[in-house]
């Protein structure tokens, strides 16, 4: 099939950047996007132009690399997928596609369409962990038991892959969903209860100086999330930060 | 001993670990703060190793080429991690995993390592638990376990498929604890360009700002590597698409020896190639293999029809199917190692049976396994004589709840449901058990460069069983490099911060910057990906499955002239300051370009089948693997000599005194 795209370019951060047409053929159905976007590159390099940058990494729907912005949608039309695994089945002939990065004041461009999703590390690193030494020196594996419910719900959280799709699926930017999905995975743990009041604080702290806007409840990050993560964790969030609050 | 000290403790096989740790020095914690380490690489092993070794109270610096520690390629590992927990009460234990493991590596890896990686193997799960890894779990509320291939108990531990994510986001996890106590510095989207050594040991590295372009120099008194397989030498492997040889082949360039190159892990259940736009190839978990058979059609004229789409393979009568692993292999069945399962998907389809339109696939069919599934689920949940069909809803329902991203994924790539239909998988490059030669300790040929995970060479022999590399990732980065490592830095309490405006620094990072502006001098019009797909034919073709005298005679003279062609002539566009992914390519297809050609040599030289090194001129009449245990028990390690092929092999020979060797037998 014959595509026409239109790509944001920008040179680094601190240059304007701005939408460029590129036309392209011979795209198969059983290429995914970022196949599709390699071949435009071959063109481009064969031709002495720069490349298209964009992340990418595993190409298996989970490492969390690759982003994009699709016709307005983060990861394209699909559900259920990141751009890597999006094929071009989900296209016809003649089709425009508009292909931004990912939008966000907390993601700054960096090239083209990569942006700096630093701001999630910062988020994770204010308490997105359980504070045990890694020496090997605790208890035995069973010796804790765990409702199989409550394992298999922190388990569903746990599987965000930390991709930013939510942020640029929010009209506010907000990383509510984000945020939530790790709060949720240790809350639903007992391992995890113990300096609860602690993280959701600390978090949601880092969270907030980071720019991100805040939660209206409209759901469009639970609808783009490629994991499916659920909205119900961002009420867990707010429960958890609520109760912090009057215990603290 | 030679050069190559491999360092085993003296004593009994189960107490060697033990003793080892008794016997080496420490670091008192107020000097732990003046010691400096650089681990490179964030994946379950330099994660890890980064965590405890900050905990210990070292000053860590991390480098990753993501965005983020978290994306490290560990992260795609689906299936499991095994541990000698016997929760099940079959007959496991540490003897069993060990045994299991140089038997399924083919009597190619060191009895005390392997042992000492047993040993520690079930308090990782402990260690997991404890950071809130969410591994699946029995209605009891105590942990489950399925199956892998190469052995006979249940001792793999799994968070569904997507257990390597779940551990290096444990391994994350304890990095950022580190990171907010100012322990670990993480350098990401920063790329290991060279080693520096000063005065023979390695104190740092120069690395490039992959944002900015701008090179920067990193002193420490210790360099831990922990980047990963070279399995993207094939161009089309499961390796993520960044995923290269770079960190370790500088090093070896440096003097580090590089052991077993021709040992690469062919993984037998992967979403075939679709066609010449492919740019990688997608795992499906062996996991699947516990309730998916393999099959072929019977019948030439069957599997014509198929591959013509004139017949479905749901039409195929039970009787005129082959099931060709439990043919072959009634003991193991369908769960027989990974290179067994691929050497055998490959030989039915070189003989005309394959079921795609490019003659590569077999069948991976569920439907037996739904049926079971729903009759169990049917009686269980009180539903008398339920018909075919609430039979099939409920079995799905099952094979969803253990497996469902994985059927996603394929259905997703293919445009089939593997619910309906069976899927259609072939062998693809997974794993490379060859890397960095270490002794006990780790350690590589260079003082103070230590390899951890996958990057190393050590414990997984000539074939690594499913379930192990995120064991051996872990074991080494949580339990084995942070105690080894500080007996030899044990020495250097006195030496106080390594400058980095020393000549030594100055030579490499030269170095470095003439490297890269030779690489962007390029006068042709090709890019750097089709070098390396041309390299990835090479290496499929030449040395893939199946390997033969002559066509690694021709593979070696074919990778040396493309990589005199792709010096001359690869066009890199761009600068050298300032975000660059061609130029970032360039510089790791570069060292596949070297690589590959050792690798060859490697496969050439020995003479004998072991594991996934597999020479057509030894095997038995049935084709299986023949291996020459009075030529060949050894490590190959290579030392650099300039040209690959001019490379020197050292031989560490191994000494098997608690297991008696015998020909792999999985029928």
């Amino acid at each position: 099939m014959k595509l026409y795209l239109k790509i944001w370019r920008q040179k680094d951060a601190s240059s304007p950047g701005k939408i460029v047409d590129y036309t392209l053929d011979g795209v198969e159905g059983d290429m995914s996007f970022l196949e599709m976007l390699d071949i435009l590159n071959e063109e481009l390099v064969s031709k002495g132009e720069e490349p298209v940058e964009f992340d990418h990494d595993c190409r298996e729907g989970i490492c969390g690399t690759c982003s994009l912005q699709i016709n307005g949608e983060p990861h394209g039309p699909d559900r259920l997928v990141t751009t890597c695994q999006l094929h071009m089945r989900k296209f016809k002939d003649g089709d425009t596609i508009v292909i931004e990065p990912f939008r966000a004041k907390a993601f700054p461009v960096i090239k083209d369409l990569i942006v700096d999703r630093s701001s999630f590390e910062r988020i994770q690193q204010a308490g997105g962990f359980i504070s045990v030494n890694t020496s090997g020196n605790t208890v035995d594996a069973n010796a804790i038991p765990i409702n199989k419910h409550d394992a298999d719900e922190a388990m569903d959280a746990a599987t965000c892959i930390g991709c930013g799709a939510c942020v640029a699926a929010c009209k506010n930017a907000s990383a509510m969903l984000f945020t939530s999905a790790k709060v949720s995975q240790f809350a639903l743990l007992p391992q995890g209860r113990i300096e609860a009041v602690e993280r959701v604080q600390n978090m949601v702290r880092q969270m907030d100086l980071e720019g991100f806007g805040n939660c209206t409840n409209t759901g469009a990050c639970e609808v783009e999330c490629p994991k499916g993560i659920s909205l119900t964790n961002i009420a867990r969030m707010n429960r958890e930060y609520l109760s912090a609050t009057l215990k603290g | 001993m030679g050069i190559l000290d491999s360092k085993i403790p003296s004593g009994p096989l189960a107490d060697k670990w033990t003793k080892h740790k008794n016997d080496i020095n420490l670091v008192n914690p107020a000097n732990k703060r003046n010691i400096d380490i650089i681990v490179v690489g964030t994946g379950l092993a330099g994660g890890a190793a980064a965590a405890t070794l900050a905990e210990l109270g070292y000053n860590v610096k991390t480098f990753c080429y993501q965005d983020s520690p978290r994306r490290a390629h560990s992260i795609a590992a689906q299936g499991g991690i095994n541990a000698a927990k016997n929760y099940q009460g079959d007959g496991d234990s540490n003897y069993r995993l060990f045994y299991d493991t140089i038997k399924g590596g083919d009597y190619r890896s060191r009895e005390a390592n392997v042992y000492r990686l047993a040993e520690v193997s079930g308090n990782i799960i402990d260690q997991c638990v404890a950071q809130g890894v969410p591994f699946a779990r029995e209605y009891g509320g105590m942990l489950d376990n399925r199956s892998f291939g190469g052995v006979l108990v249940s001792r793999t531990f799994y968070a569904k498929g997507q257990t390597g994510q779940q551990l290096l986001l444990g391994a994350y996890a304890a990095m950022n604890r580190q990171i907010n106590r100012g322990k670990i510095q993480s350098f990401t989207r920063h790329e290991m360009m060279d080693l520096v050594l000063v005065d023979g040991k390695a104190r740092g590295i120069i690395a490039r700002n992959l944002v900015t372009g701008e090179i920067e120099r990193h002193s420490g008194h210790a360099v831990v590597l922990a980047t990963g397989g070279y399995g993207n030498v094939f161009f089309l492997s499961t390796n993520a698409m960044g995923s290269n040889v770079m960190a370790a082949w500088r090093a070896h360039r440096k003097g580090a020896f590089f052991a077993n190159p021709c040992f690469t892990q062919i993984h037998p259940t992967c979403i075939p190639v679709s066609g010449d736009h492919q740019s990688k190839l997608t795992l499906m978990s062996e996991s699947l293999r516990n309730d998916g058979r393999i099959w072929v059609p019977k019948k030439m004229e069957d599997a014509v029809a198929i591959r013509e789409g004139k017949l479905k393979p749901t039409q195929i009568a039970e009787e005129d199917r082959d099931y060709y692993l439990e043919r072959r292999y009634p003991a193991f069945g369908n769960l027989v190692p990974r290179d067994v399962a691929s050497r055998a998907a490959k030989e039915r389809c070189d003989a005309g049976f394959g079921v795609n339109k490019t003659g590569e696939a077999v069948y991976l069919d569920f439907a037996s396994a739904i049926k079971r599934y729903g009759k169990e689920k049917a009686l269980t949940s009180g539903i008398k004589n339920p018909d075919e069909a609430t039979i099939i809803k409920l079995g799905e329902e099952v094979i969803e709840a253990k497996y469902g991203n994985l059927f996603q994924m394929y259905e997703k790539i293919v445009d089939q449901n593997p619910y309906k239909t069976p899927m259609m998988i072939y062998p693809a490059v997974h794993y490379t058990m060859g890397g960095l030669w270490v002794d006990y300790n780790l350690q590589t040929t260079i003082p103070g460069c230590y390899s951890a995970g996958e990057a190393n060479f050590s414990d997984h022999g000539a074939n690594r069983l499913g379930a192990s590399a995120l064991m051996q990732g872990l074991a080494d980065g949580y339990f084995v490099l942070p105690y080894t490592i500080g007996d030899y830095l044990s020495d250097d309490i006195r030496t106080g911060k390594i400058p980095t405006d020393s000549a030594a620094f100055d030579e490499a990072e030269k170095q470095v910057r003439d490297r890269m502006e030779k690489l962007m001098s390029g006068t042709g019009i090709h890019s750097v990906d089709y070098y390396h797909k041309k390299l990835g034919k090479i290496m499929w073709n030449k040395c893939g499955m199946a390997r033969n005298a002559k066509g690694l005679e021709e593979a070696i003279k074919e990778i040396s002239a493309l990589r005199k062609d792709f010096w001359e002539n690869v066009k890199v566009p761009g600068t050298i300051d300032s975000k660059n992914q061609e130029l970032e390519k360039a510089g790791r297809v570069a060292d596949f370009l070297e690589l590959g050609e050792l690798f060859a040599k490697d496969a050439l030289h020995r003479n004998e089948s072991c594991g996934g090194h597999f020479r057509e001129e030894y095997q038995t009449e049935e084709g299986e693997a023949l291996r020459d245990d009075k030529n060949f028990k050894y490590v190959a390690a290579w030392e650099y000599a300039g040209e690959p092929k001019d490379a020197k092999l050292h031989k560490e020979d191994l000494v098997y005194e608690n297991i008696e060797l015998k020909t792999r037998s999985y029928k």
